[in-house]
């Protein structure tokens, strides 16, 4: 799922300074699995504001409203009468969710809560790691099940590099090195000659370098 | 395939090479770069010229090369996957051919997080191991990454790697220099070595794959100036082993400095009788000058004439 990350609130609060009235819009889907932007954090961040507008002599009036998705048009429909009379709308959504509700309300003064980190999940209780980088042509079946494109700090290919050692990246002593894991899951696999194979440069057409992308299913579409 | 380099050369006719290392500047003069080249010029083969070493930018690889052309050494221009994608990577290595380098060595570069630009956007469109393959092909088949056919004047590069016997996992390194070799890697140039011991059970693998009758290694060593360069290497530096009784014997010597050259000329007798090592790559970093007292006391001076 995308994890993302609330702004500090003084970042937010910034973006909304000359407001009266603004709506806040939660989303029931990814954000609120990661405890960033579901129904509990947008009435958390609503009262947050009032209290520091009002500390600040110039209070805030807010609504708020928690969408199943934000990354669906049909469930942004419903803010309809609710934006009519704010001056602005903060998402708590990811990226995807403050797109969809400023192409729906073109008129409308709409702010990211939220900072879209990455597609992850969690590791521990209140811990989430990425683990894919979204490149469109998924090489996991040659890699260990272990994505080298987004948990390699270079994204090496056929790897490790020369900065691996005791298990942990070049980069920090926290990150664990990607290859490493491959290579002992590979070892238990008994794949380890697999490892020996130079794999080809990678086709970055199909990730975002060859521009925005698109899905389509035609046997579902309508009309 | 023979290219027109003289380390090629040296190095094919069963010659121990001796390679050393030049940083380009923080600034924009060549100053230094020419003065370091004229002072190792008759005692080294080829001296590389590091792309943006540890992430910090300095002046290019490929115009410092020219300089030390100019001062009639030989260059081995790095070339790093961090900053460029294929297209520049192809357009920075024709002009360097074009400009008379004639060595090349492909790694794919510190992360950006240890320099001075750590918000940096990376690139690492391609790996190194990519990088030579790619390099090997255009020479050999003259085709551009893209499969394109060069129609005339492909660059000649002799291909050079770099292997790290102190990374893990220990048991793939040899491997994993194996896999460099079929890319199309002519040389390798190790890291720095303080572990002889597990340099030489490295190259006993190496043997035993016969990988030293594919290409020539030659080992890295690196003059330590004081007891805390060595323990910074110990446990600053990833990728690096240095024991302790080399921290040790710099700690106790009344003349670290000289200490330290001391155990580098020790390292390079040494290394010269392991079977199977083709050369020695010094890296003295920021510390140039003292790589010809190196060299002459080894016993590796003068250098050999090759046509
Ligand atoms: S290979 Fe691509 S699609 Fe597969 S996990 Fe990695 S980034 Fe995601
Ligand atoms: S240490 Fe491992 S994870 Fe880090 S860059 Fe090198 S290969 Fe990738």
């Amino acid at each position: 799922m995308i994890i993302a990350q609330q702004k500090p609130i003084k970042d937010i609060a910034a973006m909304i300074a000359d407001c009266k009235k603004v709506l806040l819009v939660g989303c029931a889907g990814c954000v609120t699995v990661c405890l960033s932007g579901g129904e509990k954090e947008t009435e958390v961040l609503a009262s947050s504001l009032r209290i520091m507008r009002r500390l600040q002599g110039n209070p805030l009036e807010t609504v708020t409203y928690t969408a199943t998705r934000q990354c669906d048009p049909e469930y942004i429909e419903a803010l309809e009468n609710l934006v009519k009379d704010v001056d602005a709308v903060v998402s708590l959504a990811c990226g995807v969710g403050v797109q969809y509700i400023a192409e729906r309300f073109h008129d409308k003064w709409v702010v990211p809560a939220q900072n879209t980190m990455f597609v992850g999940g969690s590791t521990a209780h209140g811990v989430w790691e990425e683990r894919c980088g979204l490149c469109g042509d998924c090489i996991l079946h040659r890699t260990g099940g272990i994505c080298p494109i987004i948990r390699c700090s270079k994204s090496i290919l056929n790897g490790p590099c020369g900065g691996s050692q005791y298990g942990k990246c070049e980069i920090s002593k926290d990150v664990d090195c990607a290859w490493q894991l491959i290579y002992d899951r590979m070892k238990v696999l008994g794949k380890l000659d697999k490892l020996l194979e130079i794999q080809p440069p990678k086709d970055w057409s199909k990730s975002r370098d060859g521009g925005p992308r698109k899905a389509i299913r035609e046997d579902v579409m309508i009309g | 395939m023979k290219t027109e380099s003289k380390l090629q050369k040296l190095l094919d006719s069963g010659h121990f090479a001796v390679t050393a290392e030049i940083g380009p500047p923080k600034h924009a003069s060549a100053h230094g770069i020419r003065h370091h080249a004229h002072m190792l010029k008759d005692y080294v083969d080829a001296t590389n010229i590091t792309d943006c070493q540890t992430a910090i930018v300095r002046l290019s690889s490929i115009a410092s090369a020219v300089h030390i052309l100019d001062c009639g050494l030989e260059p081995i221009v790095q070339m790093t996957c961090r900053d460029r994608n294929r297209i520049a990577i192809q357009s920075d290595l024709l002009g360097a051919y074009s400009l008379g380098v004639r060595n090349l060595l492909c790694l794919s570069g510190d992360h950006q997080k240890f320099g001075n630009e750590p918000s940096a956007k990376n690139v690492y469109d391609i790996d190194s191991i990519q990088l030579i393959y790619l390099m090997r092909r255009m020479r050999d088949e003259k085709l551009f990454f893209s499969g394109e056919p060069i129609k005339e004047h492909e660059p000649r590069f002799f291909i050079g790697a770099v292997a790290n016997p102190f990374a893990d996992p220990f048991e793939f390194r040899v491997a994993r220099l194996e896999k460099k070799v079929e890319a199309g890697a002519e040389f390798i140039q190790t890291q720095c070595i303080f572990d002889m011991e597990r340099f030489e059970r490295f190259m006993e693998m190496v043997r035993e794959r016969g990988i030293h009758e594919r290409v020539h290694i030659l080992a890295g060593v690196t003059p330590l100036k004081s007891w805390r360069a060595a323990k910074y290497l110990q446990t600053s530096v990833s990728g690096m082993i240095v024991p302790d009784d080399v921290v040790e014997r710099l700690k106790k010597a009344e003349d670290p400095k000289r200490e330290g050259i001391e155990i580098c000329i020790e390292q390079i007798k040494h290394i010269r009788n392991i079977p199977g090592v083709h050369g020695v790559h010094i890296m003295a970093i920021a510390w140039e000058e003292v790589v010809p007292e190196i060299v002459e006391r080894s016993g590796l001076f003068p250098r050999p004439k090759v046509e």
